[in-house]
């Protein structure tokens, strides 16, 4: 059973009716009592970001720079140069498109502590369109040195990421949705530590790698193939895509020998990209296969329908699963014959 | 404090020292953004020989005066005026350009002491000084900002972000600069992408402007005493410059932009610096 947070403006409870974006701006104001120098900076998205709370709360310490997002990420580079600690808000393709060189040049750069925590990520703005759909961001931003990227679960793992982003130093982009996408976790004590993995379903037969939304699905699928076809498989929330757990991947690799990332992303460039170059590099012989956008702009439609469509959910990974299981695949202990 | 005629005198030798600091780097270097450095050697050396508050030998003093040179390629006119203060021996900018150098081109704030803020990338000075002055206000700390842009630079729609910005917020301990030398790499500023009526741009956007002749001690000293004064309203400061100033083959030369020299045309230019008045 979940247990109440004290101190904090939401409980686990809450999870179930708010969306990421709202927890993550109580969080924000929680954060903001107990650190003087975190300001707020938003580019006319402060409601539908939900550092607007902050605002409220916090109205000396809040900047709305109006519809300049480039603007944006540069005062928060010369805020963080003066000593405060600023959180950005705006949507992922504008934090990571429309003002990528800010985020690039001027803060990661310097490496600045510059939290940006970028919504509306992936498909989860289904019916805007490409224009305010992200499935780049995590390609461009693991791209950018001394940048860490976090694609939270749900809100319970948001609100643990706000919370953590805190203590590492430089740039962080937390990447969340548009809201309304399903609480996976009861509880926030589940031992997120930024750059750890989290196991969240043992297994031996196959794993399946996801971040951000998928993996409530990832957890659902594997659920009903233990039931139905008796299969063990192995989900890991690696909701740190950068750094990546490495060990993570290569422990799956050596006891699954199969594995399927599984993102709302393009397929190039982003967890399946992070993963797959770990594997490559070990050497060893691994059934791989990356679920994500695949290198198109996105259809509109509700995120629920799209996320079907792209093969988002747990029937579409289910049937993956399986496809993988059946693979002729030579899985012996020498591994010295496929390095 | 305006400027006494002494004062004057003294800091006119400065800024030739300084020009000659940038020829020998530019000679080290293998070539350099010499012309846009030349151009604002009366502005920095102004800046940091009467009226920044700093300390050398303590570069991350937090109460210091910052200082964004947004014209970041004109790093090599920058680094030989923090060598003069004392941030690093002159010596080192022999380096300047060589491989693992700490100063490129574009100077690295977290590699060069007293570089308060990496640019290069043009456009995004202004944006980072008016975080900075934010920063300040929210401390409550009297430090007061400088930025400097290039007017080439001010095509870049961020520049006009930023002043817009500046101004929305009232911002009043910032003082920026344009080094208005109308010359751009591919050729002169009205022709390739004009920004005429530029002052008027200015106060459109809510600043407070007084245009001058950026190679003039005593009317740069004047805007910086007007600028530091007033509370109304973000100042902008429109320095008329040369690019390529002091040396006679680089004045007005859209080809010294980026330029290298051999040692006789160095020691030529530094000759036409000594014999300036």
């Amino acid at each position: 059973m979940a247990k109440e947070i004290t101190g904090t403006t939401w409980t686990v409870y809450d999870s179930d009716t708010l969306t990421q974006a709202e927890i993550y701006g109580r969080v924000l104001c929680d954060l903001g009592d107990r650190y003087p120098e975190i300001v707020g900076l938003s580019a006319d998205l402060a409601n539908s970001t939900k550092i607007g709370n902050f605002g409220k709360k916090f109205p000396d310490r809040f900047f709305n720079v109006g519809i300049a997002e480039q603007n944006l990420f540069g005062i928060a580079a010369g805020l963080a140069k003066s000593g405060m600690l600023p959180f950005v808000s705006t949507m992922a393709a504008f934090a990571t498109m429309r003002a990528g060189e800010q985020v690039r040049t001027d803060i990661c750069y310097q490496n600045l502590d510059v939290k940006i925590i970028a919504t509306h990520g992936g498909v989860s703005f289904g019916p805007a369109g490409s224009t305010h759909h992200c499935t780049e961001d995590i390609a461009i931003t693991r791209a950018f040195p001394n940048m860490t990227v976090i694609v939270p679960a749900d809100g319970v793992e948001t609100a643990n990421a706000v919370k953590a982003c805190i203590d590492r130093g430089g740039p962080v982009y937390i990447r969340i949705g548009r809201g309304f996408e399903p609480p996976y976790y009861r509880d926030e004590n589940y031992g997120f530590e930024i750059g750890k993995a989290v196991e969240i379903a043992p297994g031996t037969d196959l794993t399946i790698i996801a971040c951000g939304i998928t993996v409530r699905e990832a957890a659902e699928a594997a659920r009903i193939l233990k039931e139905t076809d008796g299969l063990s498989v192995r989900v890991l929330n690696m909701h740190t895509i950068k750094p990546l757990d490495e060990a993570a991947v290569l422990k799956a690799v050596e006891e699954t020998r199969r594995i399927i990332t599984f993102e709302d992303h393009n397929v190039l460039g982003g967890l399946g990209s992070a993963v797959a170059d770990v594997i490559a590099a070990s050497g060893k012989g691994c059934a791989f296969e990356k679920v994500g956008i695949p290198d198109c702009f996105a259809i509109v439609g509700y995120p629920e329908d799209l996320y079907s469509y792209y093969s988002l959910d747990a029937n579409a990974i289910t049937d993956k699963v399986r496809e993988v299981m059946g693979r002729d695949f030579e899985e012996d202990e020498d591994w010295e014959d496929e390095v | 404090m305006p400027v006494s005629e002494d004062e004057v005198k003294k800091l006119k030798v400065k800024a030739k020292e300084i020009r000659k600091d940038i020829i020998d780097t530019t000679l080290a270097a293998g070539g350099a953004h010499i012309g846009g450095a030349l151009s604002m050697v009366e502005i920095m050396t102004i800046l940091y020989h009467k009226y920044l508050n700093i300390r050398p030998d303590q570069p991350d003093w937090k109460d210091r005066d910052r200082v964004v040179v947004s014209k970041g390629h004109a790093g090599v006119g920058i680094a030989p005026v923090l060598a003069g203060k004392g941030y690093f021996k002159k010596d080192a900018l022999s380096t300047f350009n060589q491989f693992q150098s700490k100063f490129g081109m574009h100077l690295d704030s977290l590699k060069v002491d007293g570089v308060d803020v990496s640019t290069g990338s043009l456009g995004h000075g202004l944006s980072m000084a008016v975080g900075l002055a934010l920063g300040a206000s929210l401390q409550k700390k009297p430090w007061k900002t400088y930025c400097i842009l290039g007017d080439g630079e001010c095509n870049e729609g961020s520049v006009w972000e930023a002043a817009m910005s500046a101004s929305h917020y009232k911002i009043t301990n910032l003082i920026t600069f344009v080094d208005r030398n109308r010359l751009m790499i591919d050729g002169a500023t009205e022709e390739i992408m004009g920004i005429e009526p530029f002052a008027d741009k200015w106060r459109a956007f809510g600043f407070a402007v007084r245009e001058i002749d950026g190679h003039d001690f005593t009317q740069l000293s004047r805007a910086i005493d007007k600028a530091l004064e007033t509370t109304g309203a973000p100042w902008v400061i429109i320095c008329n410059t040369v690019k390529g100033k002091g040396v006679s083959f680089m004045e007005n030369e859209v080809k010294w932009h980026y330029g290298s020299m051999n040692s006789t045309l160095a020691d030529q230019a530094k000759a036409d610096v000594d014999n300036a008045i």
